[in-house]
């Protein structure tokens, strides 16, 4: 049985923030009476993730997917509730623990800006007490993984972004952590890079079963990486569960234009008791729910004399876009 | 550091200001009122420049820059305190500075003959010690004033109120025997003699008491460390990964 490898009890976090009026008055009158609120980000959440999960956290901005990683690989204090990631409190930053986790964050480096990424690699190395045959052989392993090789050493000023992001990645990865912390991985990437990632990410999953916890903005790394996602909204959980169980509830309908080789044709497929979005000459465009969606396929393909057909489904950004801003997701 | 040539010729050139020091105390016969030779003087201020040069920090305004810009953040998840980070990187940018170091005295002592000297071996030993101490206490008491980053976000302004007594204290301006009974009785109750006057008096053979100076930068090293390590803890707690 597979184990779970974070556990999330009842956690919120609030941050003490201040706020200071526009102009000369609002900066004299912050300067001598600094008015701060405390404004709780997160809000009560519980989860559990097994070992070897991919999870998506999903959410506007300011929902607080970023906060909720930080929290879980230690890098800030939680308000209330408990964390166990693999068997460690995360804030108390223990070695053990910290050799077993990574945490990527969009564009912020770790690399050293004026050094080849090799420099970099083998200071992360003796950091995390690799010897240098056992460096080297990651090193190897990794930028064949990654597609890099020359990158390695030209200084980290000279590369581009995508150089740079999978440069920032192996040196994150050196020390195989088992559990992946990625906030907007594929941040400022282009398309190209974004797929090569992706795929990087799911090889490296596959072959050494680590837990992955990612935040994105950008649609194709949830579906392609996450079978189950967590969506937050305003610090709170509003789904957790299958990607694909979400969009069939959110989008319960497909539409599909079907042309047909006569206008009769139309006319008769129109009457036949599907509901009909939309008819012009010999095009008739239907919805179908989900759930009959193949049984009413194939009474369409035996019944009429169908030239061409096509499905389409609302974009997935837009979909996912309704979670966004909803509460409660019940499924 | 070696990537930048120039800056690193530079950097050691910034810190000749025990040099003018020099030149205000001889011009004005300054000497005379503390009974010290001008080639004393002269050894003195240039010891306090290799002092100078070998425990000079600036740990607070990297750790300020990158708690600003999120990059500590990365650095927090590692298995290894990012002051150890800072802490090579000063060490790293030393040793690249001394052949310079050694450049400027070479002048120095084209320009003032009289003042060139060899300390014995057992003097230098301890001199590098000495000021190997010197850098150990500036660092702990910038990281701690660094912590405070987790506080305040601007803990250079803070840095900025200790660089004072540090400038007037240390023996950098003037060396501290210079000073009036009361004052100096005080001065050396504080860990800034320490840092400047003590290595560079050792090291330039004037009078002073080795044990005793010794003594007292473990003994700051013992008081300071711990508290380094306290608001270190405390202070990550309240860590918010601004930037980030």
């Amino acid at each position: 049985m597979v184990q779970n490898i974070i556990e999330v009890r009842n956690l919120s976090k609030s941050f003490d923030i201040s706020s200071k009026e526009p102009g000369l008055k609002g900066t004299i009158k912050h300067f001598f009476r600094r008015q701060t609120k405390s404004l709780k980000v997160i809000k009560n959440i519980s989860f559990k993730i097994k070992e070897g999960e991919i999870i998506g956290f999903l959410g506007a901005n300011g929902a607080g997917k970023t906060t909720i990683l930080k929290m879980l690989c230690g890098l800030i204090y939680p308000s209330e509730g408990s964390i166990l990631v693999s068997g460690s409190l995360p804030f108390k930053r223990k070695k053990s623990f910290l050799k077993n986790i990574t945490l990527i964050m969009g564009q912020k480096q770790q690399l050293i800006w004026d050094l080849p990424p090799i420099e970099s690699f083998f200071l992360n190395a003796s950091i995390y007490d690799l010897d240098k045959f056992e460096a080297k052989k990651r090193i190897k392993k990794l930028s064949e993984m990654l597609e890099i090789d020359e990158e390695l050493f030209i200084p980290v000023r000279k590369l581009s972004l995508g150089q740079r992001m999978k440069s920032e990645l192996l040196a994150a990865l050196i020390h195989e952590p088992n559990i992946l912390f990625l906030d907007e991985p594929t941040l400022g990437l282009d398309i190209n890079a974004q797929r090569n990632l992706r795929k990087f990410l799911q090889k490296y999953n596959r072959e050494t079963n680590a837990t992955i916890c990612l935040t994105s903005h950008y649609m194709k790394d949830i579906t392609s990486l996450c079978k189950r996602v967590i969506c937050v909204h305003e610090g709170s959980i509003s789904y957790d569960g299958k990607l694909d169980l979400l969009l069939k509830k959110l989008s319960p309908v497909k539409e599909i234009l079907i042309v047909c080789r006569s206008e009769e044709d139309a006319i008769k497929l129109g009457n036949s008791g599907f509901t009909v979005k939309n008819k012009i000459k010999n095009e008739v465009t239907i919805k179908i729910e989900n759930n009959y969606f193949t049984s009413s396929l194939k009474t369409i393909l035996n019944n009429f004399d169908i030239e061409d057909l096509f499905i389409n489904e609302p974009p997935i950004d837009e979909v996912i876009g309704k979670v966004l801003i909803k509460k409660d997701y019940d499924i | 550091m070696l990537e930048y040539r120039v800056e690193i010729a530079l950097w050691a050139i910034s810190g000749i200001i025990p040099f003018f020091m020099l030149n205000i105390w001889t011009n004005n016969n300054l000497n005379e009122s503390i009974n010290i030779s001008d080639v004393l003087l002269s050894r003195y201020f240039l010891c306090a420049f290799f002092v100078r040069q070998f425990s000079v920090v600036w740990v607070v305004f990297s750790f300020e820059e990158d708690s600003l810009m999120g990059k500590v953040s990365p650095y927090l998840i590692q298995p290894l305190n990012p002051f150890f980070r800072y802490f090579a990187q000063h060490l790293a940018e030393q040793i690249t500075r001394f052949p310079f170091a050694l450049i400027i005295a070479f002048f120095f002592f084209i320009f003032n003959p009289e003042s060139i000297w060899i300390p014995n071996l057992g003097i230098l030993l301890l001199s590098i010690v000495s000021t190997f101490l010197s850098f150990l206490i500036q660092f702990l008491i910038q990281s701690i004033v660094a912590c405070l980053c987790f506080w305040t976000e601007k803990a250079s302004s803070i840095e900025r109120l200790l660089f004072i007594p540090t400038l007037f204290f240390s023996g950098l301006l003037a060396p501290v025997v210079s000073f009036p009974e009361y004052v100096k009785s005080w001065i050396y109750l504080t860990p800034f003699p320490y840092l400047i006057d003590f290595p560079a008096n050792l090291l330039s053979g004037n009078e002073t008491n080795i044990s005793g100076g010794l003594s007292m930068q473990i003994l700051w090293i013992f008081l300071l460390f711990p508290l380094f390590k306290k608001i270190w803890s405390e202070g990550t707690k309240k860590y918010t990964a601004m930037g980030s």
